[in-house]
């Protein structure tokens, strides 16, 4: 077994309006950046996950979105193990 | 009389409202304390507004795996009557006994102030004492008040009449098709997001949400709550 560093981003769905994404772009305008759009604000979770494989980290990882890390009706999420993308 | 059962979870404050709106309406109702596995022969349950686990990870997240909701499914899937208020809608959502979620608000200000919603569907435990189309002043508190549900859910829920209240004036949070309130296709498990605990008395300004509590005393007791309290143990006679 080894343990796994994991982490998880939550977002909220593309469709939907992301209020507090908005606010910081404001902001961000205000301040001179211009450049900046479509401002999207999600969350970031860290967990370290004890596992026998990276495939199974990953696995457990991802039942943790589903069951309570986010939400399906509202968000979408990504899990990365040990830095690397999920095959 | 009826037993209505109120859940109190860490971080719950408005438990005791809704009790005392409950027994203003003629209920025996109690709390039972979100870690205990029963709900003590409860004919109707009541998730009570307030900030449930601070709110954290998304609003009503945690409370949902909580002992007591193991009950709660139980006795909604049986057609035993729930209502959720305000934090107590967002658990039912993230617990799947109602459908949609709930988001922060459109122009993300927490909103403490009256709103105002009228009445879609008067055939529910907590509604039948209101007239379609009536339009009642209730308080809003909430930060994370925004209904959201994919469109093809909002449609059916439409064509099939589980908007049980919609605002009216304005649309306080953003909530999709002005959503305030809605229930399963069963019509037993109801979700509102303005507090009728709060306007039960002319004291407290008004006594709008009142009919909320008098309607779950009005209601026959139905085949399924009757069930409900024989499995629990001791069959009581309504």
């Amino acid at each position: 077994m080894s343990a796994f560093r994991v982490e998880v981003r939550v977002m909220p769905r593309a469709a939907l309006l992301d209020p507090q994404g908005q606010a910081v772009e404001h902001a961000l305008h205000a301040l001179g950046f211009g450049e900046v759009a479509q401002v999207r604000m999600g969350k970031h979770l860290v967990l370290e996950v004890t596992a026998a494989t990276r495939d199974e980290a990953l696995a457990r990882a991802r039942a943790m979105c589903d069951r309570l890390l986010a939400n399906p009706v509202t968000e979408d999420y990504d899990v990365v193990v040990d830095g690397a993308a999920p095959r | 009389m009826k037993r209505v059962a109120v859940i109190v979870f860490p971080g719950s404050n408005c438990d005791a409202d809704a009790c005392t709106a409950a027994r203003d309406a003629g209920s025996d109702a109690y709390f039972v304390w979100h870690r205990d596995a029963t709900l003590r022969q409860a004919d109707v349950v009541i998730l009570p507004g307030g900030f449930s686990y601070g709110d954290y990870l998304r609003s009503g997240a945690i409370a949902r795996f909580s002992p007591v909701m193991t009950a709660v499914a139980e006795h909604a899937r049986a057609g035993g009557a729930v209502l959720g208020i305000c934090n107590g809608f967002q658990i039912l959502c993230e617990a799947g006994l109602l459908p949609g979620g709930l988001m922060r608000n459109a122009r993300l200000r927490f909103l403490s102030r009256p709103a105002w919603v009228r009445v879609e569907q008067p055939d529910t435990p907590f509604t039948c004492l209101y007239e379609r189309g009536e339009v009642l002043e209730i308080p809003i508190a909430h930060g994370d008040g925004r209904y959201v549900v994919e469109a093809r859910t909002a449609a059916e829920l439409e064509a099939t009449g589980r908007v049980v209240w919609r605002y009216v004036r304005d649309n306080p949070n953003g909530s999709t098709n002005d959503i305030a309130g809605v229930t399963n296709a069963g019509h037993n498990v109801v979700g509102i997001m303005p507090h009728p605990e709060r306007r039960n008395a002319p004291a407290l300004g008004g006594q709008d949400g009142a009919r909320v509590f008098l309607s779950m005393e009005a209601r026959h007791a139905t085949q399924h709550a009757v069930d409900v309290r024989a499995r629990d143990g001791r069959h009581l006679r309504v």
